[in-house]
């Protein structure tokens, strides 16, 4: 029994993926290695949710690792930091793969890496106010790694009159491929700790809940030894049956604790705040050392011919990583940052890594994607809908330009995972018509 | 560098929307497998019916395929006879004659299915009758007499098509009600008069455990469908195994669920995905109209024995109805506010 004596709950819909197993073990035994800064780093201003930060160095300027370069006004919003020390090649605009050109700023790495004078380590960060330790966490720039990028000070920021009773780690990792969370937890797993056990601080949270898929027995295990030995009260492993989106925060708070977020609300409205794995680390590193969000895990892997997982500086390029580990095979023909589930296909190898990406697959023939052919009703998406959503009739409302009716089918409430395009029979583009109609309805519908 | 792109062309790398890895999962597996699931129930017509019989089954197929081939070249579409939806259609077409079915009356039925019913209101996923089944009923109403006449079983017998034809277990009943003109263990194996593929129960719930198997349907239409005509039956003659008091063993609630099409019907037709509701419950509703349907066309319509095909046809009209209410709520969706009606009517 994995769980003692907890009820064992399983979100609607999913699905184990094929070759899930496979495509993790291609790298789930690579180490995480620290991978030398390359001498040009292109580094966009925004990499998170909310308002875009305004340039606060110039061309010509100087540069010291750890430095802001981009200052934040907006509440909702994370500063960047110099992940290099160098100097400023130029401020330009960067095409970011989601198709957006964002202001970065080209920096010429100087090797020397210098840290800037503000970063300055705290001793005991336990003896901080929640407010202060968030100001902290605000200042380091500290970002969601596990794809959303919303910025974790305003999430650890509890609005006025919810509590939140449970912080839940999320060290899933659903998605096949990538592993850079699974190395994080092994071997890091006493920072992994720490970060967790200060951010219950901040929360004034009871519990602390790590969930992990059983297919990592080894992190969970390494976890559940660290609790041991250093007998922390509260603080327990979930762990989960495997199973696609389980690393969605509503799916994997039903997952781990029974709880539903109602539709439209927030989770800390039932008492949870989810923080990925990675992120809580970064927190524990921000908060003791004071050094920034400048660079995390990273996994390369598919069809590479040496798939690793490297500890990438933010703004490192997509085609240095492909290079270090030994360049792609040559029945490559995808790119893909992130998961292969939700990830971005990518029309170039020369972007930068930004705080919200965790990985780049590269992918062959054998995952070419088929045609689409007609919808024969066979239920399959509504079926695997974590959301439970009527996949088939927004999929054609929204090529029928019917955003009302996509509307009252609950489109908006789609998390995009992929899981009804994955099963689809008729390979249809069911996610992409969500995603068509996500964007559509707010314009258009009253 | 190296890593710029496959042949060193920049820029020439695949894009598509996410997800980028997909299952296995394709509309020709799942119509290979349908075709699979009616072998027996094929193969047993054919061996009850003589090798003739096969002729019934090549026709509605050959049509099927021909029609949908040739309708798609006309008409500029894209020719997706690849797919073995007519294929199935043309099985299941052949499943609803009678082993007697003239070469035209099985080519007819083959060009209605497929032009009338799904080609024309938009081809594979567009119709909004089971093609087969609406085919099949317009033969029937057309050309009754070659539809209703079907043969005796000639299990084993090799030879040519006995042209005595001779009443099917339901149409027996009302002739002679004193007594089951057959015994429940020949309608369950299919040693009686019948349509190609309804005869043997047995081979059509080997088909049947093999879609379930394969996961292509789900229990819920077959068991809702074939479960409310056995109770219905059974509490109007008030008895599951014999006549109980109606005094007719016809009218039994086993005997009345193994006769004519109902299994066929309820397993390989009123699942169909296309005109079938999505949500479980749905299915159940869809499963237990039908079985209601046929218990009242059957029971209640002395001149009309077999309901099954109509039965199906009227749930199949209610299915984009049946999927608006049966909407499952969504994860986390709250149940709706009680709404203030008596301030409003206070108002």
């Amino acid at each position: 029994m994995s769980n003692p004596g907890a009820r064992e709950y399983r979100f609607p819909g999913g699905f184990h993926p094929r070759d899930c197993e496979r495509t993790k073990a291609l790298t789930s035994s690579a180490p995480l290695t620290p991978f030398a800064p390359s001498e040009r780093l292109i580094l966009p201003l925004s990499q998170h949710i909310g308002a875009p930060g305004e340039p606060l160095v110039k061309k010509g300027d100087s540069l010291a690792l750890g430095q802001v370069v981009a200052s934040i006004k907006a509440y909702v919003s994370a500063p960047v930091h110099s992940s290099v020390s160098g100097t400023v090649v130029d401020i330009a605009p960067c095409m970011l793969p989601s198709g957006v050109a964002v202001p970065s700023i080209i920096i010429q790495n100087d090797y020397e890496d210098r840290w800037d004078p503000s970063v300055t380590p705290d001793p005991a960060p336990e003896s901080r106010t929640p407010a202060q330790l968030r100001e902290r966490i605000r200042a380091g720039g500290l970002v969601g790694m596990g794809g959303a990028a919303f910025p974790t000070a305003v999430k650890l920021n509890v609005p006025e009159g919810q509590a939140a009773d449970t912080l839940l780690i999320n060290g899933v990792e659903c998605e096949p491929y990538l592993t850079c969370d699974h190395r994080s937890m092994l071997e890091r797993t006493d920072e992994l700790l720490d970060g967790a056990i200060l951010t219950r601080v901040i929360l004034g949270a009871k519990r602390v809940i790590f969930g992990i898929e059983n297919n990592k027995p080894d992190a969970i295990k390494s976890i559940r030894d660290a609790i041991q030995r250093a007998n922390i009260p509260d603080c327990t492993v979930a762990e989960l049956p495997v199973r696609y989106p389980q690393g969605g925060e509503k799916q994997l708070i039903y997952a781990a604790t029974g709880r539903k977020v109602p539709i439209g609300a927030l989770p800390v409205t039932i008492g949870v705040v989810v923080l990925n794995v990675a992120t809580t680390i970064q927190v524990s590193v921000t908060l003791r050392t004071g050094k920034p969000f400048v660079e995390r895990a990273f996994t390369v892997t598919g069809r590479v011919r040496e798939p690793k997982n490297l500890v990438v500086r933010l703004g490192t390029l997509v085609s240095d990583l492909v290079d270090a580990c030994g360049g792609l095979e040559p029945d490559a023909v995808k790119l893909v940052l992130g998961g292969p589930m939700m990830g971005v296909a990518l029309s170039r190898l020369q972007i930068p890594v930004t705080k919200g990406s965790s990985g780049i697959i590269a992918l062959g023939l054998e995952d070419d994607i088929p045609d689409e052919s007609p919808c024969i009703h066979c239920g399959r998406c509504t079926r695997a809908c974590p959301m439970k959503l009527q996949t088939t009739m927004i999929d054609m409302y929204v090529r029928k330009r019917r955003y009302e009716a996509a509307k009252a089918s609950g489109v908006m409430n789609c998390i995009e995972c992929g899981a009804c395009t994955y099963v689809c029979p008729a390979k249809r583009q069911l996610t992409q018509m969500c995603r068509v109609g996500k964007r559509m309805v707010p314009l258009l519908v009253k | 560098m190296q890593s710029i792109s496959p042949g060193g062309v920049p820029g020439n790398w695949n894009a598509s929307p996410s997800p980028h890895i997909r299952s296995g999962a394709t509309t020709r597996g799942l119509m290979r497998d349908v075709c699979v699931a009616l072998t027996p129930a094929l193969a047993c017509g054919v061996y009850f019916f003589g090798w003739q019989s096969l002729r019934v089954v090549i026709a509605c197929v050959v049509s099927s395929v021909a029609s949908e081939y040739v309708y798609q070249k006309l008409a500029k579409r894209a020719v997706r006879v690849n797919d073995l939806s007519a294929l199935v259609t043309g099985l299941l077409l052949a499943c609803g004659l009678p082993p007697t079915a003239p070469w035209w009356l099985c080519a007819m039925g083959g060009v209605t299915a497929i032009v009338l019913i799904k080609q024309i209101f938009g081809g594979l996923g567009q119709n909004f009758f089971n093609p087969a089944l609406g085919a099949r009923t317009i033969l029937m109403i057309s050309w009754a007499t070659f539809m209703t006449a079907s043969m005796a079983a000639q299990p084993g017998v090799m030879t040519g098509v006995d042209t005595v034809s001779i009443a099917t277990p339901l149409a027996m009943k009302y002739a002679d009600a004193a007594q089951a003109p057959f015994s429940i263990g020949r309608l369950f194996l299919g040693d009686v008069p019948g349509m190609m593929g309804e005869t043997s129960k047995l081979a059509l719930l080997i088909g049947l455990a093999y879609l379930l198997a394969r996961r292509v349907i789900t229990w819920h239409i077959p068991v809702s469908f074939i479960g409310t005509a056995l109770i219905l039956f059974a509490i109007k003659s008030g008895s599951i195994i014999d006549g109980g008091a109606a005094g007719s063993p016809t009218q039994s609630g086993l005997y009345q669920i193994l006769s004519g099409g109902l299994f066929l019907g309820a397993i390989f037709m009123a699942t169909d995905y296309v005109t079938s509701p999505i949500h479980p419950w749905g299915k159940i509703v869809m499963g237990a109209g039908c079985g209601l349907i046929l218990f009242v066309i059957r029971a209640y319509n002395p001149a009309y024995p077999e309901g099954c095909s109509f039965a199906i046809l009227l749930m199949n009209l209610v299915t984009p109805l049946i999927n608006r209410v049966f909407r499952p709520k969504m994860f986390g969706e709250q149940p709706a506010p009680a709404k203030p009606k008596e301030a409003k009517a206070s108002a």
